[in-house]
């Protein structure tokens, strides 16, 4: 478990030592000499002070924004007048944001039920198809994810507007830019996110339950419904919101496809910064905070329970599945 | 599987693969087949036929041949370069703050290790754009860029708006993307093979060079290119933190593409950062597999 032959006093940290009955030799050479030890010592605050520093530096900006938020001035957003709420109660009635949140939330939910239900089905349908397809598609998938957001943008945007001329004079349509080119946009890099999520579960699982289902006489249909899709579910769960979040707080493609009357939140959050920080700006991106936090939270606890369900074989939280899956 | 005896009663296996289970796996996979070639290939297609062609009489595209778009992508290589040095900065220092912060968590934080993970999914999970723009307020001049003016006693100095200004940006916003590869693979390496490396007699620094570092590789390369890869791409953290004044390749493509509408230059520059991306990412696996005989690691 330990990694080092020093003793842990310096750290406050559980660690078992690891020096099980080396014998000899073994022993003298991993025998700390002071020299040593006190490197150890060192490396061993090294690595807790940067860890610590690291943490306060991911974690200052999002403090510094909802502290400000709470600032009554009407003036600079760091001069500091007292705690209030008045800029929660101005921004919420404002017309403008509860409109933007309101699309937004249209977007999100949007994108993530298209992508948790099409990237889903693709991961169901990537186990049986041929190697043929799979090989292709597997190559798209790693396209769609590695490409730069602002390329899927550019790339999105020139297909729309040029889809549009052509469609539009045959067919006396009148296709524009909106929430569908924002929802269709957003779904392509998602659609791939739960997708390999999905996948990742569906490799780990085991088929055991499924071969003892069709012992039992089932039909792949119910076998499917019983006992894979309650396996997958955690995986859908996290797909699902993190599409959502990630739809929710995007802003390099939605700036790209939205057209009037479709501006979302981080729209409206940078267009406002442009003319300054204001409190305001602080208190609406609270408000963001608070939504996606509140969907980070509900998603763990979903996951946990339907882990602990599923006989606890892992606790596989909506934070661990993102961590495994990015390895 | 059982293979049926006349002891066994005969049971039902799996369905066998007929046209029935075929055209519900080709129902499965369609919709997301369909995302991928109606919203990726075709509008990459028609960035790169754009790319060759001229621009319209107001904006956008007129059809047509020609390699100006390229020639000028080449004449201005500023955003390129600027682009290319700020994403190896930002992923050598995402590597630097990200890998002693792994390490501590997958060998040192035992039982807490989940309390660790979820602290750094929240920032993740946490808009990028509000969190750029958070370090208005801290580097600005009220903020840590006014107290270092004060402190070098000039007035003039300023952090937002410079090249630093976006390196921090750049390094806050990735960070989490590189500690979680690097966190997996320590935390699915061996620990047996450190032991068995101090118990011959290898000290700490010759351990971690010569058993640590090589297995955790991999995820080190992974982590670089989720870094480096949208770093090329970047646009949010100049236009914030840079004041637009720092260019990169990202400002460049909004410009062209959504102020002064010239598409054929702004898609041949497109295509010119996907073969920037392509290259550097062979050069990434080529020089990580280098001297392996099997090739090991691949980005997914």
């Amino acid at each position: 478990m330990s990694a080092s032959a020093e003793p842990k006093a310096a750290s406050g940290l559980p660690a078992v030592a690891g020096a099980a009955g080396a014998a000899g030799a073994a022993e003298a050479a991993r025998r700390p000499t002071p020299a040593r030890e006190r490197f150890g010592t060192l490396v061993e605050g090294w690595l807790r002070g940067h860890t610590i520093l690291i943490y306060l530096f991911l974690y200052i900006p999002i403090i510094v924004v909802v502290i400000f938020s709470f600032n009554a001035t009407n003036r600079r957003v760091t001069d500091w007048q007292g705690f209030s709420l008045k800029w929660y109660a101005s921004v919420l009635s404002d017309k403008v944001v509860q409109s933007a949140l309101a699309n937004s939330l249209i977007v999100a939910t949007s994108t993530a039920i298209i992508s948790a239900v099409f990237g889903t089905m693709a991961a169901l349908g990537l186990q049986r198809a041929p190697k043929w397809f799979r090989r292709p598609f597997e190559a798209l998938t790693f396209v769609s994810i590695i490409v730069p957001e602002i390329v899927i943008a550019l790339a999105s945007l020139v297909f729309f507007s040029s889809s549009f001329d052509i469609l539009n004079p045959i067919f006396g349509l009148k296709l524009k830019l909106g929430f569908p080119t924002i929802i269709a946009a957003h779904a392509l890099f998602n659609i791939s996110l739960v997708m390999l999520l999905v996948r990742a579960r569906l490799s780990g699982m085991d088929r055991t339950h499924v071969e003892a289902s069709y012992d039992l006489f089932a039909t792949p249909w119910r076998t499917f419904w019983q006992i894979t899709f309650p396996q997958l579910l955690p995986a859908v769960v996290a797909g699902f919101l993190l599409s959502f979040t990630f739809s929710f707080d995007d802003y390099v493609i939605t700036t790209f496809v939205s057209g009037a009357g479709s501006t979302t939140l981080p729209l409206y959050v940078f267009g406002t910064i442009r003319k300054g920080v204001t409190p305001a700006t602080n208190a609406v991106a609270a408000v963001m905070l608070l939504i996606t936090l509140t969907i980070l939270v509900v998603g763990q606890l979903v996951v946990a329970r339907n882990a602990r369900r599923a006989g606890g074989r892992s606790a596989a939280t909506v934070a661990e599945m993102i961590t495994e899956q990015s390895g | 599987m059982a293979t049926t005896s006349e002891a066994v009663p005969v049971r039902p296996t799996r369905p066998p693969r007929s046209f029935r289970s075929g055209a519900l796996t080709t129902l499965l996979v369609l919709p997301a087949s369909l995302w991928y070639l109606i919203l990726l290939v075709l509008p990459l297609a028609i960035v790169v036929v754009m790319s060759f062609g001229l621009q319209g009489k107001f904006g956008g595209y007129a059809p047509g041949f020609t390699l100006d778009n390229y020639a000028s992508a080449f004449e201005r290589l500023t955003p390129f370069t600027t682009s290319l040095i700020l994403a190896f900065a930002g992923t050598i220092l995402c590597l630097l703050a990200a890998l002693p912060m792994a390490y501590f968590i997958a060998t040192r934080a035992g039982s807490r290790k989940s309390l660790f993970i979820v602290l750094l999914v929240v920032p993740f999970w946490t808009s990028f754009l509000i969190r750029t723009y958070a370090w208005l307020t801290i580097l600005g001049p009220d903020g840590l860029g006014g107290f270092i003016g004060d402190v070098v006693g000039d007035s003039s100095f300023r952090i937002l708006g410079t090249p630093w200004a976006v390196l921090i940006g750049v390094v806050y916003g990735y960070l989490p993307l590189m500690i979680f590869p690097i966190y997996v693979t320590l935390e699915r390496m061996d620990r047996t093979l450190v032991e068995a490396s101090k118990d011959l007699g290898a000290g700490r620094w010759s351990t971690f060079r010569q058993i640590t570092l090589p297995i955790i590789l991999p995820g080190l390369i992974t982590g670089s290119i989720l870094v480096f890869i949208p770093l090329m791409g970047e646009y949010v953290i100049p236009a914030i933190l840079g004041y637009g004044r720092v260019f990169l390749v990202g400002n460049q493509l909004v410009l062209q593409f959504l102020e002064s509408r010239n598409w054929p230059e702004g898609a041949a520059r497109a295509v010119v950062l996907i073969l920037i991306m392509l290259v550097s990412i062979i050069f990434y696996l080529w020089f990580a597999n280098r001297g392996r005989k099997t090739r090991e690691v691949s980005v997914i």
